[in-house]
């Protein structure tokens, strides 16, 4: 009994949450890497374009809303999410024919592109504040929990309550039916090997006739999906707030750079890597032990590892490790 | 160069004057908030307090022979201590003669550091509550409409206490405002006998706050008290907390008070309590009203305090005789304090033409001013409970 009370406090402060966020996180880094593996430079204006794609989202949810189109006990947000991402991808498209062509026929080198994103980040960044303003926006609705703290308690008798939000269920299942499709059209479509290959080696891409500004452009497409799927679940289990997306940045590249920049893979372990160990090592283990130890063991204090205002410092430090050890990342990306 | 000198002071003093069209004069003062940043959304209704104040004092026409008294927005990001203190130079370069802000503490101790000492300027902040600002040096020239946090750390451990509380959970923002908040929080509960079982501070704006709801999870405590603000981690925090079942009731200092918490986080709120800067004076009444005539919510936090530091500042020049900071400084508190006639807001035309007069006034206005010490507020707070979705009132400390 104790030991399964303290199972169920660590799933429900620890496992659940650092899944979700991983998940989160993991999808973010996925358009970062994409954009680095096949356009050659970090997108800083990622953070921004998930705004904005949630942005348009939360527009059209409030507007279903008002129709009284519902999705049921789903956030009406997932009916609302394909305008979203074509709202997105004709900006993100948008955006690479006024911007970054000028640069790509200018053979314009690397950081040249970083320090454009930079620019195009703070339009963006303008651009939602402007339509959606700075403050929090809230958009779910629906069932909010699939099971509650305390009815998990009254179920099982356990003294800790285990709480799973709709959100999380969501982000879960979507982040795998999205990085399942992915990996099916990188691997198995024509365009999708043509990615690749221009991804590998850009000259011997162009010799075999295959047209780089197609494979540009489904490039920012998928990007286009990715970010705003994975705005929109972040809002949906958060709020939305373009500050918080701006912010959400750091932890998205330390995600890509950790897995291997440029490597699919690399992104999503790097997710997890950055949200689990966020979690765990500035865990106060006080509970847990409380459980599973004989009572005279007992811990007074609260058995932190460290104080959760290292928990940054937790990630940075995980980054540093892995840039020092193996550049390329976990799984061999790009070197930086 | 002399005559250099002088040519070009006569020609600044012509332009000057054409520029000020009608009036006389023209009195500038510089609204320094965090126009964007972690109160982007208390901002707009301080700024347009301030300018409330402003708009009622240049429509009398009494401040030192009809002059026009105009703002002059800044941003401090609230956190941005390079951005405050070159908008605070750059207010200076625009002519202002006075200063209102900055918002965050932390911000706020940089624009006195950096531009006010070294040029002499006043500043009046209306929602600086840091302690560490109370014994900072600051030549006279730093005062405030908002009390130190020192007093809501004692106003709240006397909450908690009346409330038969026993032991709390305490996370902070992690800032010069956070910080010395919870400092207080903290010594003044143990002092009557409460138990702090964790201190720990959080980031604003960050994704996710799972590794810090998990740790004061884990500490436990009757209730979580959140020194943060509640656009930002505050509301991550809360969030987290009431979804994982840690902790269902919340205590929540100044920072934390506003509409949009129990309308971002719904009906689970219902139950907790906090306390704000904030006096049952007629004033306050009387400002929510003109505020809501010229278009903006007055309850919102610090909204009042802005009008009256942004009053005081007119005031206190009018005393003076003079719109510079050297003279009017020390008429600040003359102003706010007794003895002499009381003055609600929008009464400012009948105080300026008292002082005009020679008269003596005791400056009320929406939060019923009154500077104790190095000129702060002396700090009356509104106990506030959250019931059926929004923030009441119920009684006063």
């Amino acid at each position: 009994m104790d030991f399964l009370n303290a199972l169920v406090a660590l799933s429900n402060f620890v496992l659940v949450p650092g899944i979700a966020y991983g998940s989160q996180l993991a999808l973010g880094a996925l358009g970062v890497t994409l954009i680095y593996g096949i356009l050659r430079f970090s997108n800083f204006a990622h953070g921004d374009t998930m705004a904005f794609g949630t942005m348009v989202t939360i527009l059209f949810t409030w507007w279903f809303q008002s129709l009284g189109i519902s999705a049921g006990p789903l956030p009406t947000a997932l009916l609302a999410l394909p305008f979203g991402i074509l709202a997105t991808m004709a900006l993100v498209v948008g955006t690479d024919r006024a911007v970054f062509r000028f640069y790509r026929q200018q053979k314009a080198k690397p950081v040249v592109f970083v320090m454009v994103s930079l620019g195009v980040m703070f339009m963006m960044n303008g651009l939602v504040r402007f339509i959606i303003g700075p403050g929090d926006q809230r958009f779910s609705d629906g069932e909010r929990f699939i099971i509650k703290a305390r009815t998990f308690k009254q179920m099982t008798g356990l003294d800790e309550g285990l709480a799973i939000k709709t959100s999380q269920g969501i982000t879960v299942v979507t982040a795998i039916i999205v990085v399942a499709v992915l990996f099916w059209f990188l691997n198995k479509t024509r365009t999708g090997k043509s990615m690749r290959a221009y991804s590998d080696n850009e000259d011997l891409a162009l010799l075999s006739g295959i047209n780089p500004e197609r494979v540009v452009m489904y490039t920012w497409l998928i990007v286009a999906v990715l970010a705003t799927v994975a705005g929109t679940l972040y809002g949906l289990d958060k709020s939305f707030k373009p500050f918080t997306y701006f912010q959400l940045l750091l932890p998205i590249f330390a995600a890509a750079i950790v897995g291997g920049l440029g490597s699919p893979l690399g992104a999503i372990a790097g997710g997890f890597v950055i949200a689990m160990s966020e979690v765990i090592i500035t865990y106060a283990w006080k509970k847990v032990a409380k459980y599973l130890l004989p009572e005279s063991l007992e811990p007074d204090g609260l058995v932190q590892l460290l104080s959760t205002d290292y928990k940054f410092a937790v990630s940075f430090a995980i980054l540093i490790v892995v840039l020092l050890f193996k550049p390329t990342g976990i799984f061999k990306g790009k070197a930086v | 160069m002399k005559k250099l000198l002088t040519a070009t002071a006569v020609v600044a003093l012509t332009a000057g004057s054409a520029f000020a069209g009608g009036h006389a004069k023209e009195v500038k003062l510089g609204i320094l908030l965090g126009f964007t940043g972690p109160i982007e959304s208390l901002a707009p209704a301080m700024g347009a307090g301030a300018e409330l104040a402003m708009a009622e004092v240049t429509e009398s026409g009494k401040l030192l022979d009809a002059a026009k008294v105009t703002p002059l927005r800044a941003d401090t990001g609230c956190i941005d201590n390079g951005l405050s203190t070159a908008n605070g130079e750059k207010l200076l370069a625009d002519g202002a003669s006075g200063i209102i802000g900055g918002d965050c503490s932390g911000v706020t101790g940089a624009i006195l550091q950096n531009v006010a000492i070294p040029n002499g300027m006043v500043m009046i902040s209306p929602s600086a509550t840091s302690p560490g600002l109370s014994t900072m040096e600051d030549n006279g020239l730093f005062f405030r409409t908002a009390p130190s946090d020192a007093r809501e750390g004692q106003v709240m451990a006397e909450i908690l206490q009346n409330r038969d509380i026993d032991s709390i959970a305490l996370t902070y923002t992690n800032n010069d405002y956070g910080k010395g908040l919870a400092d207080a929080i903290q010594s003044s509960f143990e002092a009557v006998g409460g138990e702090v079982t964790i201190v720990t501070a959080h980031e604003d704006g960050k994704g996710d706050y799972s590794a810090e709801v998990a740790a004061l999870a884990s500490a436990g405590g009757d209730i979580l008290v959140v020194a943060g603000y509640l656009d930002q981690g505050g509301l991550g925090i809360i969030q987290g907390a009431l979804d994982t079942g840690a902790f269902d009731t919340f205590g929540l200092p100044g920072g934390m008070i506003g509409d949009s918490l129990p309308a971002n986080v719904g009906s689970d709120l219902d139950g907790s309590f906090g306390q704000i800067a904030g006096s049952d004076s007629e004033g306050a009444e009387v400002y929510a009203k003109m505020a809501a005539e010229a278009g903006f919510d007055g309850t919102s936090a610090y909204s009042p305090e802005s009008y009256d530091a942004a009053a005081l500042f007119l005031l206190a020049m009018q005393a003076a005789g003079s719109m510079d900071p050297a003279e009017y400084g020390a008429k600040i508190l003359e102003v706010a304090n007794a003895p002499g006639e009381k003055i609600n807001p929008g009464e400012l035309g009948k105080a300026l033409e008292i002082l005009a007069n020679g008269g003596e006034i005791d400056y009320e206005g929406a939060t019923g001013v009154e500077l104790i010490g190095p000129g702060e507020s002396a700090g009356s707070y509104r106990e506030i409970e959250v019931k059926d979705g929004k923030n009441a009132t119920v009684a006063f400390h």
